[in-house]
């Protein structure tokens, strides 16, 4: 069963665009990364999965059950963790954190204290005293301290020191072992390559690609870069070459179709140095928004 | 249950103000009780001679400075203006709070049903508003007593005209809640707060001011007038029942708005 399916959800701002059309199913255990720039619909599509938005059309079920309509009995199981951190005023860590554990039918406590102790958190300071990565800290903690099924996470990691991404992600990770599927919106590709098993990429509201991070690498093109003496850039005018560039004795271009039409441009060539690799999410993902 | 405590504590200290002035107020003018009905009818000289207008405004128009009661209407009108502010602060932060200070994407994503949000947080809002009453009815009964000195009051009168705090709070809590879910967004409670209690007052006095009795319909400061209480030994029933039916139309009228709002991400 999939853990969320998304069949045609819609959603417009009286007529500003929120999403359109927006398909697509998230398996259980999978680590789903969603992608796209600011403004493209990622928040939107989240807040409709929590019911924070209704939909204009369409609809989303989690763990089979129709998001709106057994949305309280479904965010049992949710832990969500929003892109900005705002808690009530005067609260200290603690408090916060009880009372965030206070709506769950099962017993956080133990948990609790796990997670503010892997996260480094001071629980008795004031929420408002804290910094920036401390308050982000506060809402991974609150966000999974019912062990739920199913973590949402939208753009987790900012204002993260790198040493606590790594905790983040190794926690995360952990909890996907555990059983908890992953959802994961992000713009920052690196760490959704580091995480995810599959994406979907948003663009202007619409998913226009939904792929393995492994196909998604592998299948479409190879990025290649030649040094050699007595370079020639019309040598690698044939069909499949993109992005095709010379700089200071280097070419360098991006590649998709038969690897043997490049190995033999190159091979009656003085090379000093090649590279073929495969481009980095962030260079295919450039690519989706030309 | 929790979102009830949660939201109760978060009153407090308001509470604590708000019941405090009410009390400040009533010891404060009933101090000045015993000189004024010392030389009422010097007063009343002096009262005479202010604009007629001036003294509507003030609820001063047609009262008794030798009694009790009829002071004790003069100064309940500044209670119940207190006691709008309150209730109006309340009932137009209780939801926008949520949206302005970002928490709703704390509370909402919980597994809670909205309609235990709005219950819980009317219910608190409610039992705070509830305190300041007992506070005002406290104050009232122990501040009169105390300068009475062997004048007579009808205690059913008093009793009758602090009955209608009840109605006049969740006059102001449910209109306010309700216009909170009319609009868009609410960037600032006090401006509005404030509109709706003061233009509830002024509506009423200019009402009285201009002989012009249909304004005074949509205001509680006429539905409930202490003076008509005092001279007529009872409400005036017909107004009473419009504040009743703004309020029995403006909670439900909030939940089918907030069950339907669409909670926006603030950037």
């Amino acid at each position: 069963m999939s853990v969320i399916e998304v069949n045609n959800l819609t959603k417009y701002y009286g007529k500003a665009r929120g999403i359109i059309d927006v398909s697509f199913k998230v398996e259980e255990g999978e680590i789903f990364g969603f992608i796209g720039p600011n403004g493209a619909g990622k928040s939107t599509t989240i807040r409709l999965f929590l019911s924070l938005i209704y939909p204009t059309s369409g609809d989303a079920k989690i763990f089979g059950k129709d998001c709106i309509k057994y949305g309280p009995e479904i965010r049992q199981e949710i832990g969500y963790l929003p892109s900005e951190v705002f808690y009530y005023e005067g609260m200290k860590v603690l408090d916060l954190l009880k009372y965030s554990a206070s709506f769950y039918q099962k017993d956080c406590t133990r948990r609790l204290f796990d997670l503010a102790d892997l996260m480094e958190l001071d629980l008795k300071r004031r929420i408002d005293d804290l910094s920036y990565g401390n308050k982000k800290k506060v809402g991974i903690v609150q966000g999974l301290l019912h062990s739920p099924k199913l973590i949402i996470l939208d753009e987790p990691t900012a204002g993260l020191d790198p040493l606590m991404q790594q905790n983040f992600f190794n926690l995360i990770r952990e909890e996907n072992q555990r059983g908890a599927t992953v959802f994961f919106s992000s713009h920052i590709l690196g760490e959704v390559q580091r995480l995810c098993n599959r994406v979907a990429i948003i663009k202007e509201g619409r998913v226009i690609k939904l792929q393995d991070i492994k196909t998604l690498q592998a299948d479409n093109y190879k990025k290649v870069r030649v040094v050699a003496e007595d370079l020639d850039q019309d040598a690698f005018q044939f069909p499949g070459v993109t992005n095709l560039s010379k700089e200071d004795g280097v070419i360098r271009f991006f590649y998709k179709g038969d690897i043997n039409q490049v190995t033999q441009a190159i091979g009656g060539m003085k090379l000093l140095d090649v590279v073929i690799e495969e481009p980095t999410l962030e260079e295919i993902f450039i690519h989706y928004y030309e | 249950m929790n979102i009830f405590l949660h939201e109760f504590k978060s009153y407090l200290k308001s509470v604590a103000i708000w019941s405090g002035a009410n009390f400040l107020i009533i010891l404060v003018y009933f101090s000045a009780f015993t000189t004024i009905a010392l030389e009422a009818a010097q007063m009343e000289a002096m009262m005479n001679s202010f604009p007629e207008e001036m003294l509507i405004a003030f609820g001063m128009n047609d009262m008794n400075f030798g009694s009790l009661l009829g002071w004790f209407a003069v100064v309940f009108l500044f209670c119940q203006i207190c006691l709008a502010i309150q209730a109006s602060n309340y009932g137009i932060a209780l939801l926008s709070i949520e949206e302005r200070e970002l928490t709703a994407d704390f509370l909402l994503p919980k597994p809670v049903s909205r309609v235990k949000i709005i219950t819980a947080k009317l219910l608190a809002a409610f039992l705070a508003l509830t305190i300041t009453n007992l506070v005002v009815w406290a104050s009232a009964f122990i501040v009169i007593n105390l300068n009475r000195d062997g004048r007579e009051f009808d205690v059913q009168a008093l009793a009758m005209i602090l009955s209608t705090i009840v109605l006049f709070q969740l006059f102001f809590l449910s209109v306010g809640t309700l216009i909170s879910l009319l609009m868009k967004r609410v960037r600032s409670v006090i401006p509005l707060s404030m509109a709706l209690s003061f233009g509830m007052y002024i509506l009423s006095i200019f009402g009285s001011m201009l002989g012009e009795d249909k304004l005074e319909i949509i205001s509680p400061f006429r539905h409930f007038d202490p003076n008509y209480i005092i001279a007529n030994g009872s409400y005036d029933l017909p107004l009473v029942m419009i504040s009743l039916a703004v309020i029995v139309i403006a909670i439900p009228a909030s939940y089918v708005l907030y069950n339907r709002r669409n909670i926006t991400a603030a950037v």
